[in-house]
């Protein structure tokens, strides 16, 4: 880089000085007199490869606010659906876990956890408890199939346009309520 | 946060995010740990709290409609970010948000900052959160209702350089990483150009329209909480134009490159993309391409 700055310099000079060059002392050009008016004195600072610069990004990072995101963002069918995929897919799998943890102990602490039993004590409930309860575990259940169903599609590249995700959306959300509320009342 | 955090350091080495896009860094870099230091954003303060700024020549007949535009000023770094409020005449304004925006800097506050261009959809500067949907102003509407506030934010969870003007380094990295050119090797058969077909051509429509605006990318969720490693829409985009290019000879290597946990992966078709893109594109159609490929190939 040096080199080459300082290749490029001289041949400047020596284009820019051709007249003068004819006329001068070949002592005066061996001690670069010729050339003192020519010399830019700029002071130039070297920002050397990735490493500075990445150290005053990270200077100004630590400044800089980050833009308000989750909290600003319009509600939309296509994340909010997104979320409560992923809400209802963890409610699930850990619903699972923790209903088949318990099933496994529930003789050794005395539990009654068999199906009969549990639809005894079930069913004595009010209406009114019953049913919050019920929905409570099938709807997410009936919506994260449904949706899965809607994202298994994407992966074909099909239906992924912005009128049919939304359309499909809509749809996810009205057949998972009737299949949850169907579910409950058997 | 806490518990994203909590699976980096406990996943086994093999599910660290293997990386491909942002080379430079990712090695034992601090960035990534500032990032996630202040990502925890601060909240700017709402304009109940701040003063409201009047266009002058408000009169009877003024058809007049508020705006809240996030400010926030590099030279005043601890003072926390607010929602300024200005409200305008829309009589004396032109139809879009950008003409709003270039009225109060012109008339109203010389102060507010930021970026514009073309004035017409094609530059990309100009994208911003407006009420909520990333949008370019020069292409909203100022919606009619003078009874409704709009309210106007940088690019979601983007590094704020002031007010509207976000940070946009990281998104041109991942950008440089890609390789957006055509890579060959082999000289073309006449020696002039390299043909295409026009089957071959159509293919590249609706992926080279895009204007880099990162409208798409920073509406992405997942972009938002791994923008680190993840690619996001916008650049996957390009990377699906350079992949579906007839032309290019380095497919393989292309999709190879993206063949990890985080650079392709990380998009769980949330679609916030395709919804806001401002140009009418289809980032989630690329991907869901780039990934169908990618499952059927090897």
């Amino acid at each position: 880089m040096l080199a080459q700055k300082a290749a490029q310099q001289s041949l400047r000079r020596l284009a820019g000085q051709q007249h003068a060059l004819r006329l001068a002392t070949p002592a005066a050009i061996a001690t670069g007199k010729m050339f003192t008016a020519q010399r830019r004195l700029a002071a130039s600072q070297t920002i050397s490869e990735q490493s500075e610069m990445k150290n005053i990004l990270t200077q100004q990072r630590l400044n800089r606010p980050v833009a308000p995101h989750l909290s600003i963002y319009q509600a939309q069918i296509t994340w909010y659906l997104s979320a409560l995929n992923r809400i209802t897919g963890s409610l699930l799998s850990g619903g699972f876990y923790v209903f088949g943890g318990l099933y496994l102990v529930a003789p050794y602490i005395g539990l009654h956890m068999e199906s009969a039993a549990m639809a005894a004590s079930v069913a004595a409930w009010p209406l009114l408890v019953k049913l919050p309860v019920k929905m409570l575990i099938a709807w997410p259940f009936t919506f994260h199939c449904l949706n899965g169903v809607r994202h298994l599609t994407w992966d074909t590249t099909r239906m992924i346009t912005n009128r049919k995700v939304t359309q499909s959306g809509w749809v996810v959300v009205g057949l998972s309520t009737i299949s949850a509320l169907a579910l409950c009342f058997m | 946060m806490a518990l994203r955090l909590a699976t980096r350091r406990l996943a086994p080495l093999t599910f660290r995010r293997g990386m491909a896009s942002t080379i430079e860094h990712s090695k034992g870099e601090p960035l990534s740990t500032v990032s996630e230091m202040t990502s925890a954003s601060r909240p700017p303060e709402p304009p109940s709290k701040t003063s409201n700024i009047k266009d002058p020549g408000i009169d009877k007949n003024a058809k007049t409609k508020t705006f809240h535009i996030y400010r926030w000023n590099p030279d005043e770094p601890t003072a926390k970010p607010r929602m300024q409020s200005y409200t305008l005449d829309l009589n004396k304004t032109g139809p879009m948000m950008l003409d709003a925006l270039i009225r109060i800097k012109n008339e109203v506050d010389p102060t507010l900052t930021f970026r514009r261009s073309c004035r017409e959809g094609i530059c990309g500067s100009c994208a911003m959160n407006i009420d909520g949907v990333n949008t370019l102003a020069c292409l909203c509407r100022i919606p009619t209702d003078p009874a409704k506030a709009s309210r106007i934010y940088p690019l979601p969870h983007t590094y704020v350089v002031k007010d509207l003007v976000p940070d946009l380094t990281q998104f041109y990295k991942q950008y440089k990483a890609i390789k957006p050119y055509l890579q060959r090797d082999t000289p073309p058969p006449d020696g002039r150009e390299n043909r295409q077909s026009t089957t071959e051509r159509a293919k590249l429509d609706g992926l080279y329209e895009c204007i880099l605006c990162a409208c798409c990318s920073t509406s992405c969720p997942s972009y938002w909480w791994n923008s680190e490693e993840y690619l996001g829409p916008a650049v996957l985009l390009q990377s699906y134009r350079w992949i579906a290019d007839s032309r290019d000879e380095r497919t393989q290597q292309r999709k190879d490159a993206l063949n990890n946990s985080m650079s392709l992966y990380r998009c769980h078709t949330i679609l916030n993309c395709s919804r806001t893109c401002p140009k009418g594109l289809n980032p989630a159609l690329a991907i869901a391409e780039i990934k169908k490929s990618m499952a059927f190939s090897s």
